[in-house]
């Protein structure tokens, strides 16, 4: 089998205090390319805090992650904002994006900022982004004057902009209808199995996790099912 | 393309326009008043300052010693503790000895020009009326070019006194008070019983009461006659061409020549050391304008960095760094900096050139004169330099706290 895309050994987070609260107890998992994996549970199980801490947006307490096999442990505060900037793209339940951008602007603000493709180069890549989600002609509209559906897709391209390796999505069609939850949906499996993306979605939609190829479970901060073979 | 960080700062910018015009006309006010205050200063002081040095000797070389002088035996054992008992310096008379010798030396001297003078004091009498004079004696050929006296004859001239050795100028405050008119003879009486009398071939006007009423004008060898100190002066005027020489030039003059020489810095030390106080008073109020229009540039970047947290935290999960998210509002800083000034300086110039058509009369001046407004460069770089800087100090908090927020603290509220 290939290295995992990312993986995790027991990983613990708390929150220091009088009484410690723990996020996230000992949760160990490994997603590979081209798998799309789901993480559910009862609010407050501790879903959207592993999924910033695989995004690393947060550090455990305890644990590690590999990122391609890279320690992300020994990484400095630049490193880590590197790594996220290259190798991974989020999406959110709400869209994010700025609100003094167009569609098109927001889409190209990762690439900018990476800096590896000149601006014509950038341009056309927001553009086929945009259209490969259906946004074609979209582009210079801001996120005010897009639907709900349309600006998360819109989240999705700019997650995508710098071809990343993992995608983690948080509870991305929490605030969208049935339709739209549907083609992100979609897109987001498509990513995973034509593209070859990992990709891992926080999700309490059961349909949603149905059609994940691996669910994993949580329940009072640790992985219940579904995580690392062996872990749980 | 506009670069990255700039381009998400002018946005932030441009979607608060009522508050960004708002602290941007705090600068433009600040940076415009600083020029048009600071050129009236700068103005009102090179105007006094040229007072000053046009009407008064640049060096006077003066009859005494700075120090009085060592006995030998103290200059011969100077550490040691000596007490030299009833010394009676020789009886002599008062003045410059050898002052000839002392011009000569100074006419060697490029760019300065020196005359001597002898004032005593006498008394002028006329119709019945004595009044307490200083009567000066001057080289009339050579006090044009050491002293601003012509400049102020309303009748006569001091050419006259070439002409004419007997011939005496006095103020019109002086001329009033005894009622005396150009042409008419006075009776001048010294302290040494000397009187002679004197035709009047000029009369000036310089606006200071007591000058114009005490002061007489006469040839330099007829009042060391009178006053029985020949060739004795006991001051020597200098002026130069560059008068900021003067306090070099006057060291150098009392070091080769012994007499004590001062400067015009050093007779008005303390106008000068106001003159600075005066600045530093009124550099700090024009100032306070701008540290007051920086508030104005914080509360706007603390504002967008308040609304922008969720921005922040999103531009920071797509891996900007800290050091991204604190440049954008250090721009926002810089932006406002450079927009303040490049509207503040014109506005600046433009109060300037109406403070110069302002015309007011003076207490002692005849004609209405315009405000002196002195305007060079480096007030221009100075006012954009301490607008830059005050926006830059402005945005450094806020930048700071947009730089450490922390994304998942965001994030997790936003859900």
């Amino acid at each position: 089998m290939t290295e995992p895309v990312i993986e995790a050994e027991g990983l613990t987070r708390q929150l220091p205090g009088e009484f410690t609260v723990t996020l996230v107890d000992d949760a160990s998992l490994a997603v590979h390319e081209g798998e799309f994996v789901a993480i559910t549970g009862a609010s407050g199980s501790g879903k959207s805090s592993l999924l910033y801490l695989l995004g690393l947006l947060d550090r455990p307490t305890k644990g590690h992650i590999w990122l391609r096999g890279k320690d992300a442990a020994a990484l400095d505060e630049d490193a880590l904002a590197e790594l996220r900037l290259g190798e991974l793209g989020f999406v959110f339940q709400f869209h994010f994006l700025l609100p003094e951008f167009t569609a098109l602007e927001n889409v190209m603000l990762p690439m900018r900022r990476l800096g590896r493709l000149r601006q014509s180069e950038i341009e056309a890549r927001a553009i086929e982004l945009l259209a490969s989600l259906d946004l074609a002609g979209e582009g210079n509209k801001l996120p005010k004057q897009l639907s709900g559906g349309q600006s998360q897709r819109v989240a999705i391209a700019r997650a995508l902009a710098n071809d990343p390796l993992l995608i983690l999505a948080d509870e991305p069609t929490g605030n969208l209808d049935t339709a739209a939850s549907a083609n992100v949906q979609n897109i987001l499996r498509d990513l995973a199995h034509r593209h070859g993306r990992a990709v891992i979605v926080v999700t309490h939609d059961r349909d949603f996790a149905a059609a994940a190829d691996r669910v994993i479970e949580m329940s009072d901060a640790r992985i219940v099912r579904g995580g690392r073979q062996g872990a749980s | 393309m506009i670069g990255l960080s700039p381009g998400i700062a002018v946005k932030h910018l441009l979607a608060r326009q009522r508050q960004s015009l708002v602290s941007l006309s705090g600068i433009v006010l600040g940076v415009a008043f600083f020029l048009a205050v600071s050129s009236l200063m700068q103005g009102s002081e090179t105007d006094f300052i040229r007072r000053l040095v046009d009407n008064s000797p640049h060096i006077t070389i003066e009859d005494e010693f700075r120090n009085p002088h060592l006995q030998p035996v103290e200059e011969l054992y100077p550490a040691a503790a000596v007490e030299v008992r009833r010394i009676k310096p020789l009886t002599e008379t008062r003045g410059i000895r050898g002052y000839p010798r002392i011009m000569a030396g100074l006419r060697t001297v490029p760019g300065l020009r020196a005359s001597p003078m002898l004032a005593g004091q006498a008394l002028i009498s006329f119709a019945g009326k004595d009044v307490a004079v200083t009567l000066n004696g001057m080289i009339p050929a050579e006090v044009s070019d050491v002293t601003t006296i012509q400049n102020y004859m309303i009748a006569g001239s001091v050419d006259e006194l070439t002409a004419n050795s007997d011939g005496i100028i006095l103020g019109d405050g002086l001329a009033r008070k005894l009622s005396l008119t150009l042409g008419e003879n006075v009776a001048i009486t010294t302290p040494t019983g000397e009187v002679h009398t004197f035709k009047i071939v000029g009369l000036f006007h310089t606006g200071r009461a007591t000058y114009d009423e005490t002061q007489i004008f006469a040839d330099l060898k007829r009042v060391q006659a009178l006053l029985k100190r020949l060739n004795r002066a006991n001051t020597v005027i200098v002026k130069l061409d560059d008068p900021w020489r003067a306090q070099a030039m006057a060291g150098e003059i009392e070091g080769r020549f012994g007499y004590k020489s001062i400067s015009w810095q050093e007779a008005n030390e303390d106008l000068m050391s106001t003159l600075t106080t005066r600045n530093i008073i009124m550099y700090t109020v024009v100032s306070a304008v701008l540290i007051v229009a920086a508030f104005g540039i914080y509360n706007v970047i603390s504002t967008v960095v308040l609304e922008k947290q969720r921005d922040i935290a999103i531009l920071k999960s797509m891996g900007f760094l800290a050091r991204d998210i604190r440049r954008i509002f250090l721009i926002q800083g810089v932006l406002l900096g450079l927009a303040g000034s490049a509207l503040g300086l014109p506005f600046g110039a433009g109060l300037m050139l109406l403070l110069m058509q302002v015309r007011l009369k003076f207490p002692g001046s005849s004609d209405p004169l315009p405000l002196p407004i002195d305007w060079h460069w480096p007030q221009f770089a100075i006012a954009a330099a301490f607008a830059m800087g005050a926006a830059l100090c402005a945005a450094l908090l806020p930048a700071r706290k947009a730089a450490s927020v922390q994304p998942v603290d965001i994030l997790r509220g936003a859900q």
